[in-house]
């Protein structure tokens, strides 16, 4: 049953399929390992990207965003914790620059305990570095983290001064001036969740959505493996949704492309999901090149059986 | 391989007396909640829920007057702020309170919900009055004993892992109803099984559960309190624990029963790495190829809520599935009309009947 | 009786939550029930606390292999208890600048967001990143063409993993306009978009019914197996 160590004495004799269907799996990991670094190391040193062209789902975010009127105000969900920042912090930051640079009022929430230090850290990388002008409370608000995940859904559905009563700074929430006549999550026109899991978009989907499909629109950002879990809600219940780095490049190269300005060059930072493609290439060729072994190593040693 | 269960035909068995019980119950529950909130809300919050519902109809049609293409894109949205401003102006405080007693949008899902726990209690009641049953084989159960007869033969440990969720997560719930049967399995055997989990109040049921399958198998000696431990909330931190555990102790029988998220991959290619059989059930669907990868056996979505009531033979349980499965006929003819509508009109964008027919299902289904 | 109350409170709770979502009368009793939950699960924290304690000492205690491992996490433990109840490195609350202990373990500068900055992400992170290496081993292991579906699993895995990268655009970006359906990038959306859209949908309806007979089960106190079985 295992493929790990193996210390047989007679492993030279073996054919070649044998010794490398019990290769262990430490080579496996030490060749995903260079897959890796190799490109980031590349990319680090030469800044270089791979294009990207946009997908419906992605261009759907994009647009969600961009066609809102400036001043609207806009829920953001961090329901995801540093483990998962790798993949999601490069989307994470692309959305919040684009509602930034529309003017929209952000108001940050998070249902991962360590949801909300993400958010904080993307509110210092972004608005606070590059949005100077706007103002904690007038512009942008940062709410918390509240615990109970789906309880706390079901309560922004009647009264969401009761689930999120300050910010987190200790601000009540009735001190918040854009926050003022803000009764429930409805009054948010667009909501976005930035997901890693439960409680995530499809949460979001079957407690706030399903409820409210009419008066407001969904879009979210989730890891690779949730992705096709989310499809099936795909354009219905989720306006606009953007599949692990894949996605978070293309909507990022959106974002570039739309708040480019001649001469100057894009930060790094608002460049992390293009650069992490690169890896992700080599990393993807190394899989389908074991695959392919994994398979000759099958017919060999079924041609060996047959014989 | 069929399992067919008759009994002898009762019709007032001990369990129907209870759900009627449960009725009067939640009736007299029911009574007093609606007494409280209607008393509470004549008394002072007469006024506000009027106003939520009054200015979110007004809020919404600014933003959807707002969110017309013809709208400038950069013209300031007319804020929430007024809407509710002019609704409070023209609120009255002593209003009686307009709050539905019953939410009609919500009307079909009742309907779905009497519909399929009709269909349940019915099969229940004829599985109980001795009809027989029939449900397929699902390998993945089959090998429970046999995967608890291996960790004994062995001397070894039985991991079970009961997901990273907490108890108000169902899957927790079917979690531990496995977690019942295979420690009784286990006791029965005289196997060692570790239970380390991810929630203080999963620890708690586990031990529960635990302990009363050793004392239904006798071996009420046998338990011990040490083997069910809590060791974080924190997913990875949780990770790491049971897998260097894993690795160090190498029990010879991992189950993974439970919501997994991330963690499933790494669970189960350590299991496998250490040569231990390994059963998993869980309906998370975005991690169920993982677990088939690398498990030997895996309870894919549906059966992993039906492996209690299959495990336990009982009629009344086993009665709730054949109530699942005139459920899903229904959906699945539900699916075949629609199919068969929305083609009809593609081919035919007049047939007013059939786009009649078609709105209503979406009705139906909440669409 | 130990039994018959845990189920009764099961029955009682499921049924209200159940109501609350069809009476909007009825919204506080569900609100109700799952603060109750979140205040039993929150004393329930410090018998976890307690279970983590007492088996990291009795493991000190007997020496057992990998005992330092153990010192490690209970000094981890009480050091971060310390921390977030001593709220060490936090400056006032700016509302109250007088309370020396109103300020936010959240703040910018404290010692909790020194342990979450530099030890929690990069911990939290590596364990994350492991997902690779195990992917890469299951693909290499698993992924074999034993009969046709396999084999379907295989191509579909193929156009995906190449779909997804700008491999796809290499490999058949040359295709004309009238086959561009046929190109991996978006052979690849056609896959995730109508297959697995499929597939999910059947399972999630599946699931869905699942749920609904196990909570029929539990609510009308057929299934006690999660009480430990047996007769009530």
């Amino acid at each position: 049953m295992s493929s790990g160590n193996f210390n047989n004495t007679n492993a030279s004799v073996r054919p070649w399929f044998e010794r490398l269907d019990r290769i262990d799996r430490r080579w496996i990991f030490l060749l995903m390992f260079l897959a890796v670094a190799g490109p980031i190391l590349w990319i680090g040193v030469t800044g270089k990207t791979l294009p990207e062209a946009p997908t419906l789902a992605a261009r759907a975010v994009f647009e969600e965003i961009d066609h809102l009127p400036a001043r609207t105000l806009v829920l953001i969900s961090f329901d995801y914790d540093p483990a998962s920042a790798g993949e999601l912090q490069p989307m994470a930051t692309s959305l919040v620059r684009q509602c930034a640079a529309k003017n929209l009022r952000m108001v940050f929430i998070a249902l991962w305990p360590l949801g909300n230090q993400v958010a904080q850290q993307t509110i210092q990388d972004v608005i606070r570095d590059d949005y100077p002008a706007l103002k904690e409370g007038d512009d942008f608000v940062n709410m918390g983290y509240q615990a109970g995940n789906e309880a706390v859904m079901k309560l922004l559905l009647t009264d969401f001064a009761k689930a999120f009563p300050k910010d987190s700074r200790g601000e009540a929430t009735s001190n918040i001036p854009m926050l003022k006549d803000v009764k429930m999550v409805s009054d948010f026109p667009l909501l976005i969740s930035i997901s890693a899991g439960y409680p995530g978009s499809k949460e979001w989907v079957q407690y706030v959505i399903s409820a409210y499909n009419e008066k407001m629109n969904f879009v979210t950002g989730c890891t690779g493996v949730s992705a096709p879990q989310l499809y099936p809600y795909f354009p219905q219940q989720i306006a606009g949704l953007l599949g692990a780095i894949k996605g978070a490049a293309e909507y990022e190269s959106m974002v570039n492309a739309s708040l480019a300005v001649d001469g100057v060059a894009t930060p790094p930072k608002y460049l992390q999901a293009q650069r992490r493609m690169g890896p992700q290439l080599v990393a993807h060729l190394l899989m389908v090149g074991l695959i392919i072994v994994g398979n000759m190593i099958f017919f060999a040693r079924k041609r060996r059986g047959a014989a | 391989m069929r399992i067919t269960h008759k009994v002898p035909r009762r019709i007032f068995t001990n369990h129907s007396w209870k759900c009627v019980a449960t009725f009067l119950c939640m009736a007299m529950c029911c009574a007093r909640v609606f007494a409280f909130e209607i008393s509470s809300e004549m008394s002072e919050s007469v006024a506000p829920v009027t106003q939520t519902v009054a200015a979110q109809d007004i809020f919404a049609e600014n933003v959807l007057a707002h969110n017309a293409p013809e709208q400038d894109a950069n013209a300031p949205l007319v804020e929430p702020v007024n809407a509710a401003t002019n609704f409070n102006s023209a609120a009255t405080p002593n209003a009686m309170p307009e709050r539905p007693w019953f939410n009609i949008e919500k009307l079909w899902l009742l309907l779905w919900i009497v519909f399929i726990g009709g269909a349940v209690t019915v099969s229940v009641w004829l599985a109980k009055s001795g009809r027989p049953i029939r449900i397929r084989r699902i390998a993945a159960l089959e090998a429970v004993d046999n995967a608890v007869g291996r960790a004994t033969e062995m001397g070894r440990s039985i991991l079970f892992v009961p997901g990273i969720q907490d108890m108000d997560n169902i899957q927790t719930v079917a979690g531990l109803t496995m977690l019942g049967r295979v420690a009784k399995t286990a006791a029965e055997y005289d196997a060692t099984i570790e239970v380390p989990t991810c929630r203080s109040l999963v620890m708690e049921a586990a031990r529960d559960t635990v302990r009363a399958s050793y004392l239904s198998a006798g071996r009420a000696d046998g338990f011990s309190v040490d083997r069910i431990t809590y060791i974080t909330d924190d997913q990875f931190g949780y990770v790491a624990h049971v897998v260097g555990s894993m690795v160090r102790e190498k029990p010879a029988t991992c189950f993974y029963m439970g919501c997994f998220f991330a963690e499933s991959l790494i669970f189960a290619e350590t299991g496998n790495a250490i040569g231990a059989i390994q059963i998993a059930g869980t309906a998370e669907s975005s991690q169920l190829p993982f677990f088939v990868a690398a498990c030997d056996y895996t309870l894919i979505g549906e059966e992993f809520f039906a492996a209690s009531a299959y495990l336990s033979g009982e009629p009344a349980q086993l009665g709730t599935l054949r109530g699942q499965d005139v459920g899903k006929f229904a959906v699945v003819v539900l699916i075949a009309l629609g199919v068969l509508a929305s083609t009809i009109l593609v081919m035919a964008p007049n047939a007013a009947v059939v786009g009649w027919f078609l709105g209503g299902l979406q009705k139906v289904l909440g669409g | 009786m130990k039994r018959i109350i845990p189920m009764w409170i099961a029955i009682i709770g499921g049924f209200a939550m159940m109501l609350s979502s069809f009476v909007p009368l009825a919204e506080s009793a569900g609100e109700m029930f799952a603060d109750v939950f979140n205040v039993v699960a929150a004393i329930a924290f410090v018998l976890g606390a307690g279970s983590l304690a007492k088996q990291h000492l009795e493991k000190l205690s007997r020496r057992d292999a990998g005992w330092g491992y153990s010192i490690i996490t209970l000094g981890s433990f009480l050091i971060t208890l310390f921390i977030g109840l001593g709220k060490i490195g936090i400056h006032p609350n700016e509302q109250f600048p007088q309370a020396p202990y109103s300020g936010s373990n959240e703040m910018e500068g404290s010692a909790f967001g020194w342990i979450y900055e530099y030890m929690i992400t990069p911990l939290t992170s590596t364990m994350f990143a492991l997902l690779a290496f195990f992917v890469a081993s299951a693909a290499f292991r698993a992924f074999r063409a034993k009969n046709t579906e396999a084999i379907l699993l295989l191509v579909t895995a193929f156009i995906v993993l190449l779909g997804r990268t700008f491999a796809g655009v290499v490999l058949t970006g040359w295709f004309p306009d009238w086959a561009s359906g046929l190109r991996l990038e978006n052979l690849s959306i056609y896959v995730m978009q109508v297959f697995n859209t499929a597939g999910n949908r059947a399972i999630m309806i599946g699931i869905a019914l699942g749920v609904a007979a196990t909570g029929l089960r539990i609510l009308f106190g057929i299934d006690r197996s999660w009480l430990g079985g047996g007769d009530a």
